[in-house]
């Protein structure tokens, strides 16, 4: 990891970053992927989104689906644990949840390769600063 | 519009936490290189005091002015403690903070240190939060690889280091001066204030401790200005607070609301209303410390003062909602005996006047209860928050009182009628057979683990009242339902 010496090289970072960011969920852009976030804070765990996390890593990759797969903290729904959301480029970014790994699959195989509208989509009901 | 605005959680969720690049792409740690480089101690505090921000862990003491009177305090060393002991039962705001974006509260720790001239941080951790510690530790050990924590802080020559310490579960050192003298190696005790640790702490130099929500606010604060933050929220309560809704609601979780949103657009609107279409009974705010809140206050707007008024408190951001399955007694029951477990000890009003509020109220769900119980209940309340050395003493009696207060009913049923309305306290209840429905097919019998069922094949059966557990399985394994709850 780079050493930041001074303001200047960390304002370039984040620059750098977040046009990073930006691109993974712009459509046509090359570095653009799938994005697929799972919760795995305590209550995500504790309900099983490890083994739903790996899946996705595997499966994915398996089944030749480019996807950054990636763990977050609490998005708020633990009612619905485990949850996870799903931003495929160009389209705003769709959770799902009370997913255990037969769902991980019914995602991947019509949600994500097919573009399919499935159930258990839970409304984000939030603005974030 | 949404009802939820994330600021404290705007991390949460959407960047990895063990990723210091995710956070800097969401404009992680440039609050901190503003405040090094472009404004002096006295200007950030000016910032924060326009801002409205108060403690989040309950308290609700302005922030601003708490840094401010670390600042003055002439030292050669001074302290920045971060409270994540988090200790009221159902609450998770903290944790979820802390495992989710972890990187905000180091960032805001060491602003804290530049404004009030500390060189060391330390959180303070319940051990029971092993996700949280190592969560943190990645992100410390990341901050410090890139300049962003320890000597020379980007460059700028400002030194400030955190280390974390554990708490072991004691409920009373979230209460600050406990929590110091734990840091010490201590046994946690509070000591009385004044003198206040921001004066005169641990290791008696001046210290500073904030919870971890207010810390999640100070960056993006600076970020985005005073303005903006005081645009949010009552006149007296600014910002947003972070609710762990939980109970018995359907959409169990964090919400972080806009001070001055209602009780019933959090219960209703982003809860999804109560489970099974029950009715709502009450929600307890503020943990032990709290009281409810009834159908009485659905429309008030939920700030700092309002909730006071209401005879409950904010807390840390515990909401636990109840239906009218629930015994408001039996709740009193369990948040004092929780508070009894919890005491340190330390003074008289506490350690033994809780004991005496928890005995009075075992006494009234065994049915033995007298109106005269019930004043005593709420006179030894009174003193011993009036009384007691800390916060957790002035505090305890709250759930009693007031429940006494928005629930006498209730109560007086329990003492006059021995009945409770929502069949929670056992001692009052009764498994009775109604003879018209009973076929005497011999099986709660049977099911009975004492043996206190009695009855021929085809005969009306009967339970002895004096044998009975009140385990309910006769009335599970029933067919008929010819057995009833009296």
């Amino acid at each position: 990891m780079l050493k930041l010496e001074s303001v200047k090289s960390l304002q370039d970072l984040r620059e750098t970053l977040k046009i990073k960011r930006a691109a993974l969920s712009q459509k046509d852009d090359p570095q653009s992927t799938i994005q697929v976030k799972v919760t795995m804070a305590t209550c995500g765990i504790a309900s099983g989104s490890k083994p739903v996390f790996e899946y996705m890593q595997q499966e994915l990759s398996k089944r030749n689906i480019p996807a950054l797969v990636s763990k977050v903290g609490c998005m708020g729904f633990c009612y619905a644990e485990p949850t996870i959301e799903i931003t495929i480029p160009g389209k705003d970014p769709v959770m799902f949840g009370f997913v255990d790994t037969r769902k991980a699959d019914e995602i991947i195989e019509r949600f994500i390769r097919k573009g399919e509208l499935i159930e258990g989509i839970i409304p984000i009901n939030y603005e974030t600063a | 519009m949404a009802k939820q605005i994330r600021i404290a959680l705007r991390n949460c969720g959407v960047i990895d936490p063990e990723k210091i690049e995710d956070y800097i792409a969401r404009d992680g740690y440039i609050a901190l290189a503003t405040v090094l480089t472009e404004l002096t101690p006295e200007a950030v505090i000016e910032i924060l005091k326009k801002s409205g921000l108060r403690g989040r862990g309950g308290g609700g003491f302005p922030t601003g002015l708490k840094w401010e009177i670390t600042r003055k305090v002439q030292a050669d060393q001074k302290y920045v403690v971060c409270n994540a002991d988090e200790g009221d039962p159902g609450a998770f705001m903290d944790r979820s903070i802390l495992e989710g974006d972890p990187h905000s509260v180091l960032e805001a720790m060491t602003i804290n240190g530049y404004c009030t001239g500390a060189s060391v941080g330390l959180i303070y951790i319940r051990a029971e939060y092993p996700l949280a510690v190592e969560r943190l530790k990645v992100a410390m050990i990341q901050a410090r690889d890139m300049g962003l924590l320890g000597k020379n802080i980007l460059g700028t020559g400002f030194n400030f280091d955190i280390d974390i310490r554990y708490g072991a579960g004691a409920f009373v050192c979230g209460e600050e001066t406990a929590l110091i003298h734990s840091m010490e190696g201590l046994r946690g005790e509070p000591t009385v204030k004044p003198p206040f640790p921001s004066v005169e702490g641990y290791l008696k130099k001046p210290t500073n401790v904030n919870n971890v929500e207010t810390f999640a606010n100070i960056p993006v604060i600076v970020n985005k200005g005073w303005e903006w933050f005081s645009s949010i929220g009552t006149e007296k309560s600014k910002g947003t607070k972070v609710f762990a809704l939980a109970g018995k609601v359907n959409n169990v979780g964090l919400v972080e609301v806009p001070m001055g949103t209602t009780l019933r657009e959090v219960i209703y609107e982003i809860g999804g209303g109560i489970q099974n279409g029950r009715e709502f009974k009450a929600a307890q705010t503020g943990g032990p410390s709290g009281g409810c809140l009834t159908k009485k206050h659905l429309d008030t707007p939920i700030d700092y003062d309002n909730l006071i008024a209401a005879g409950s408190m904010m807390g840390s951001g515990g909401l636990i909602v109840m239906d009218e399955d629930d015994c408001m007694v039996a709740i009193a029951k369990f948040y004092l005996q929780f508070t009894v477990e919890e005491s340190c000890g330390k003074c008289s009003p506490c350690r033994i006047g809780n004991k005496r509020l928890h005995e009075l109220l075992e006494k009234i769900t065994q049915g033995n209860g007298t109106m005269e119980d019930i004043d005593k209940l709420r006179n030894l309340g009174t003193v011993i928050k009036d009384t007691s050395l800390c916060g957790l003493g002035q505090s305890s009696p709250n759930p009693a009182l007031s429940t006494i207060d928005n629930f006498m009913e209730e109560y007086v049923e329990h003492v006059k009628d021995k009945k409770c309305r929502s069949r929670v306290c056992k001692s009052l209840m009764q498994y009775m057979v109604v003879p018209e429905k009973c076929i005497g097919c011999t099986l709660c019998a049977r099911n009975c683990p004492v043996n206190a069922i009695s009855g021929e094949r085809k005969q009306v059966h009967f339970i002895d009242q004096a044998k009975c557990i009140k385990c309910g399985a006769c009335m599970e394994k029933c067919k008929f339902n010819a057995i009833i709850i009296n």
